[in-house]
């Protein structure tokens, strides 16, 4: 093994390769606990919605699409930034990696942003579950729960994003430092693996949550 | 594609953007085909599109498509449990109602 | 004529015990030996307050009228056995402590994947439990461990939030260890070390990270939303919103089902190096028991609703399940005749592992056959909640998965501590572990035959006579497990030192030093052969 290649390595790594695909393997199993984790919302969602079309077709309405549509297109953005800063960190391009890091927390921070605008806008109109909840359409009970699953999947999703804001941070420092080259860029590898994993679940989440009722 | 012996596949950014813009093309479709009455096919197509979106995410930006064969295989995994998780639980809901007997 | 290599040894200079002294180099260690201990003290404190728990309901059941506790008592006393010894004994207890020392040696490396991780996990588990031990100083929790809605959300004024927080970090500890072991076992084997020549200890072990994985994630989420059903009013179960209970049911034994094969499977890895060592034999149907592992861990997400039979599911569903349940037998049953296979015609000594794991085949199967029969719709309607079902799953973890735990934990206790412990008192408290266990669980299945319900603390009287032999066993159940303490802290000073394989049997972990240095091994192994090849062994002890 080159010496530069021994700086960066564990002891109980044998080789950088190594340590990169134990590195990425790992990651890549805990986005599957957090699939399953997710799983459990999904499966509410698919059982009550099965129960209460209706209901969860006027509730849906409730939502502003095109705030959920800029968010989307905003996550999308934020992942393929984040993909151009593995890069940058891949070829120890330290300028680029940070500039890229920002732009992809920026772009996260705007999300969040608008999501908190969202949600002050819900509690204004009673439509936060609990004693206050409001709704006007039929099946009031039943757009409750709507709500429920609404605060349930976006509330989790929205606390991974500031987990991953947090992450991001912690990259752009040690990126700024210089931490990362050709050898050793793992924990950037893992923070984007991450950070993807967070837009693909806000994939699933606008239609389930933002298409449902909108022909009607 | 050029690769340094110990960095993992560097993709083009080329490969990127292009993959960012089908991302945004196909967000478009969804959300105008929510607007057409397509019947029971706004969820199959709602579903669709993101499952498609989802597949670009993984294979470009997470990097599947150039890493080793383990990953699909984990993420295969992941997928056919979150499976097993909502159709057996469908198992229950969908025949609920057969037996015409309250409770049962 | 063949040398048979000596119990006792003079131990390494340096080893990972003496490498580093001081209070810090434990708590701060990133070796995963030494967390494997770490984890082994906090388990034994857990297993010891869930052991009270059991003392004071067989205190109250000896007698019909309900004069020791009130009934709410009572409800606190059973919840938190279970929660104390599912979730912070019986989950943690093999891959924790065992599998954390073992997995890396026997896959000849350094260490494990990610050893801060590791130690990070062994930090979550012991916050997990301050939570629970707070809750239970506070007055404790009623619902039962399975916290099953409404009653958790709406009517409970118990500690709910707290323990339900505690399993819920408790949990995470668990993935970060199934973590490290998936990726240490994928990618840090040494070389010549195929998928089928490891250990099946690994194989059991790999198959129960799969289910760390995989299931942990969806408890974690359920009680998630348990608890902002509580405090939030977000009511995902809530029937007044059209929610329904039984997701809630669905949701939490999609793992805690799983759970089970959590306990049992790391026990079977545990008999499967046992009954081969003492039986001097290559193990029997070696791929057909690690199949039979992985097959394990994938039934066992298919069953969960048998759980839920009563409960107003659909009956549809519960044939399906009910079907699926039975499946269960069939890689149990493989692994039972391989293990039988095995011994037969094979040179056995009655040493005290091997004890434990011929302890563990036979309760195992006395467990795994009332299993059958629960999984079949009218059996299960007749005899549910009732302690034909304590009894039935006391036999697949207590009978099953201690037996394995404290099988294992002798095998290796001299690998561990370098240090021998008192043959004679070993085989005494085997024997007498395995007796008490008989005489308290096996009239658990007559009482609940009879009809005797669980979780009452008052019972007609014609039942005293069952029960109070299941106390009288439990007394003798509970000198049994104090018997090892104190012989196994006994060693730790006064033991003979081991050689680095007491036992003469083969494996890599015999192959390095009693106890192992830091890294392991000396040199990094190179593996040539399979893991039970026995009749090698011999030539290499014969000087060949």
């Amino acid at each position: 093994m080159a010496a530069d290649a021994r700086a960066v390595v564990a002891h109980h790594f044998d080789s950088p390769d190594q340590q990169r695909e134990a590195a990425s393997l790992g990651m890549w199993v805990f986005l599957v606990t957090e699939v399953m984790f997710f799983g459990g919302l999904f499966l509410a969602y698919v059982v009550y919605r099965g129960s209460f079309p209706h209901a969860f077709a006027a509730a849906s309405r409730e939502l502003d699409i095109v705030l959920g549509t800029t968010n989307t297109a905003l996550l999308l953005a934020s992942s393929l930034t984040m993909a151009l800063a593995v890069r940058a960190a891949q070829l120890g391009r330290r300028l680029p990696l940070v500039v890229f890091l920002a732009l992809t927390m920026a772009l996260g921070s705007v999300f969040l942003g608008i999501k908190m605008y969202e949600y002050h806008h819900k509690f204004v109109e009673g439509l936060f579950p609990g004693a206050a909840f409001r709704f006007s359409g039929p099946e009031a009970p039943h757009a409750e729960m709507f709500f429920c699953l609404y605060f349930a999947m976006t509330g989790l999703h929205a606390l991974h994003m500031v987990i991953g804001l947090g992450v991001l941070a912690v990259m752009l420092v040690l990126g700024a430092r210089g931490r990362f080259g050709p050898l050793y860029h793992n924990p950037v590898e893992c923070a984007g693996l991450y950070w993807h994993f967070v837009d693909i679940v806000w994939i699933f989440l606008f239609p389930l949550l933002y298409l449902v009722g909108r022909h009607a | 594609m050029k690769t340094h012996p110990h960095t993992g596949p560097v993709v083009p950014v080329g490969v990127y953007v292009a993959v960012f813009a089908a991302l945004l093309i196909l967000t478009a479709m969804t959300t105008a085909a929510a607007f057409h009455d397509l019947g029971p096919m706004n969820n199959v197509v709602a579903l669709g599109i993101a499952a498609l979106k989802a597949t670009l995410v993984v294979l470009f930006f997470m990097h599947v498509r150039y890493g080793t064969r383990l990953i699909p295989l984990v993420v295969a995994a992941g997928l056919f449990w979150l499976v097993i998780l909502i159709a057996l639980s469908l198992t229950d809901y969908l025949t609920r109602g057969w037996l015409g007997v309250p409770g049962r | 004529m063949v040398a048979l290599p000596s119990e006792t040894g003079i131990p390494p200079k340096v080893h990972y015990l003496n490498a580093d002294y001081g209070i810090r180099s434990w708590l701060l260690t990133t070796d995963h030996k030494r967390i494997g201990i770490l984890y082994l003290i906090s388990i034994t404190f857990f297993f010891a307050i869930g052991g009270l728990m059991a003392v004071l309901i067989r205190m109250e059941l000896a007698t019909p009228e309900g004069d020791l506790f009130q009934s709410d008592t009572y409800n606190r006393l059973f919840t938190m056995h279970g929660i104390m010894m599912i979730f912070f004994f019986l989950i943690p207890s093999i891959p924790a402590v065992l599998g954390n020392f073992l997995i890396p040696i026997m896959v000849g490396a350094r260490d494990l994947a990610f050893p801060r991780l590791n130690l990070f996990s062994w930090y979550l588990f012991n916050i997990a439990g301050l939570f629970t031990i707070w809750a239970l100083v506070h007055g404790g929790v009623d619902t039962g461990w399975t916290f099953y809605t409404p009653y958790s959300t709406r009517y409970s004024n118990t500690h709910v939030i707290a323990t339900a927080l505690g399993i819920f970090i408790a949990g995470f500890s668990s993935i970060l260890t199934g973590l490290n072991f998936v990726v240490t076992i994928h990618r840090m084997r040494a070389p010549g070390l195929g998928w089928f020549r490891l250990p099946l200890f690994v194989w059991s072990l790999y198959a129960t990270s799969l289910i760390f994985i995989l299931g942990t994630p969806v408890l974690a989420i359920t009680l998630l939303l348990l608890a902002a059903e509580r405090v939030f009013g977000i009511g995902i179960f809530d029937p007044s919103l059209g929610g329904d209970p039984l997701l809630f049911q669905h949701l939490f034994w999609f793992y805690s089902h799983p759970a089970v094969y959590i306990m049992v499977l790391p026990a079977m890895g545990v008999v499967s190096e046992i009954v081969p060592a003492f039986a001097r034999k290559k193990i029997f149907g070696y791929r057909f028991i690690a199949y039979a592992s992985v097959a394990l861990a994938v039934l066992g997400f298919l069953v969960w609703a048998h759980h839920m039979f009563v409960a107003g599911m659909s009956i549809y569903a519960a044939t399906v399940f009910s079907a699926l349940s039975m499946l269960v037998a069939v890689p149990s049953a493989v692994k039972v005749f391989n293990w039988t296979a095995t011994l037969y015609q094979g040179s056995i000594s009655w040493d005290t592992p091997m004890l434990y794991a011929l302890g563990f085949i036979g309760l195992f199967t006395m467990g795994g056959l009332t299993g059958v029969m629960l999984a079949t719709l009218g059996i299960d309607v007749h005899v549910h909640d009732t302690y034909f079902i304590i009894a039935h799953f006391h036999y697949i973890m207590v009978g099953g998965a201690i037996m394995g735990y404290l099988g294992g934990l002798h095998y290796w206790w001299p690998k561990i501590t370098g240090k021998l412990y008192p043959r004679f008192w070993s085989r005494i408290s085997a024997m007498v572990i395995f007796i008490g266990f008989n005489v308290t669980f096996f009239p658990q299945f007559i009482l609940g035959y009879l009809g005797m319900p669980r979780r009452y603390h008052a019972y007609p009287p014609e039942f005293q006579v069952l029960n109070v032999m299941s106390s009288a066993g439990a007394t003798i159940l509970g000198v049994g497990y104090l018997i090892p303490l104190i012989y196994f802290i006994w060693s730790m000073r006064y033991g003979r030192h081991a050689s680095s394989n007491p036992w003469g049997v083969v494996g890599l972990e015999w192959e390095t030093t009693s106890p192992p240095p830091t890294e392991n091994f000396e040199t990094p192994p190179v593996v040539t052969r399979g893991p039970y090849e026995y009749s090698r062994s011999e030539e290499v002890a014969d000087g060949r």
